[in-house]
């Protein structure tokens, strides 16, 4: 296979595009559709005060490096879940990426300063660990974006991650998730910050194949908690329509964005948003959910250490 | 030729395949969710192997709950 753009021997296909890169040609191509991405959907300027969630994977890593070869300045925060030497590898390539390149690193570590894990926090509670995971990171992150002062948090979701997500929000039929899956969620007078995800026109394959070419260590295993959980077997679903027919998921994706989400718009906000009697960030209760995760999840542990 | 697995990450010997497509095919792996890597370098589905080889098929699905 020949490069597209120089004919010299391609290193990856992109079928949806029906294009064949070379390496250089690939690392343009992945640039110009986030920058296109970032322009289209007015996602933030070079003004912006910009912090992206990294996990030592590589959506984020790449993410990371790809907004600052375009010329953005953006500080990572890291969350450690607690995940044994899954977390402590994924930190190992997320601090060795950002010495490298002289980037700013924010590290939360959940045991110590939240005074719980992950897998605590999923054996206290009825939630799945990928639940007690996802809704630690939202509250988390949101609070370090606040915290800090930044104008927006950036998150590497890619484009099988969110059509993983619409395929699980359309299996449920659920109007309010289907009404608010965007490539930005504007801030909120609440205090959630702007959220955006400039990787979404970006396959989860591409941002690999971009990670390898740029020399990116990052963490290939698997996270143990997540193995074969729901939205990973919806990708492997998604990837084999993908692979007989190129574009599928980018047409459910996009065309989901662009035709089908004006019929859910009326669930958009239809919740009210109070503050957390606990801690002040938004929530559609008295007490958000994170904090009442703490809580549960607290007093089983002091339990278990006291019995 | 050798082939690295991961997630966990194990090796394989893997006969007869000329091609990186065979390999999928041998392993009924879709490409979609993999990268081949050889060296260091990304392979696409056209490029020969040979029994010396030692190739990486990278699992690309990562990540739980968005």
């Amino acid at each position: 296979m020949k490069c597209r753009v120089c004919r010299d021997r391609a290193v990856i296909q992109v079928r949806r595009h029906n294009a064949n890169f070379c390496a250089p040609h690939f690392v343009d191509h992945i640039h110009r559709q986030v920058e296109k991405t970032i322009h289209h959907y007015r996602m933030f300027t070079p003004d912006d005060r910009l912090v992206l969630g990294v996990s030592g994977g590589k959506d984020s890593l790449a993410l990371w490096d790809i907004l600052t070869e375009l010329g953005y300045r953006v500080d990572g925060v890291y969350l450690h879940l607690g995940i044994g030497e899954y977390s402590s590898d994924s930190l190992r390539f997320t601090q060795d990426f950002a010495e490298a390149r002289d980037l700013e690193l924010k590290i939360v570590d959940l045991p110590t300063d939240v005074g719980f894990s992950v897998p605590q926090a999923a054996a206290a509670t009825a939630r799945t660990a990928c639940s007690a995971c996802g809704l630690s990171k939202r509250y988390l992150l949101n609070q370090v974006a606040g915290q800090g002062d930044y104008d927006v948090l950036v998150m590497g979701h890619n484009l099988d991650d969110e059509a993983a997500t619409l395929f699980g929000n359309v299996l449920q039929w659920n109007p309010e998730y289907l009404a608010r899956q965007a490539p930005v969620l504007p801030a909120d007078e609440g205090g959630l910050k702007r959220k955006v995800k400039p990787l979404i026109r970006v396959a989860e394959r591409e941002t690999a194949a971009y990670a390898v070419i740029r020399g990116i260590e990052y963490e290939v295993e698997e996270c143990p908690m997540a193995a074969g959980n729901t939205i990973n077997r919806y990708k492997e679903w998604l990837n084999a329509l993908e692979e007989q027919s190129p574009g599928t998921k980018a047409n459910f994706l996009f065309g989901f964005l662009d035709r089908g989400q004006q019929a859910f718009v009326e669930h958009r906000g239809s919740v009210e948003l109070a503050t957390c009697a606990e801690c002040g960030q938004p929530t559609t209760g008295e007490v958000c959910a994170f904090c009442r995760l703490r809580h549960q999840t607290l007093v089983k542990i002091g339990s278990r250490a006291a019995s | 030729m050798k082939v690295v697995l991961r997630q966990p990450r194990r090796e394989i010997e893997v006969e007869g395949a000329k091609r990186v497509a065979d390999l999928y095919k041998q392993l009924d792996l879709v490409p979609e969710s993999y990268l081949a890597i050889r060296d260091g370098e990304l392979l696409t589905i056209d490029m020969p192997v040979g029994p010396d080889d030692v190739i990486e098929l990278r699992p690309v699905i990562s990540g739980g709950s968005p």
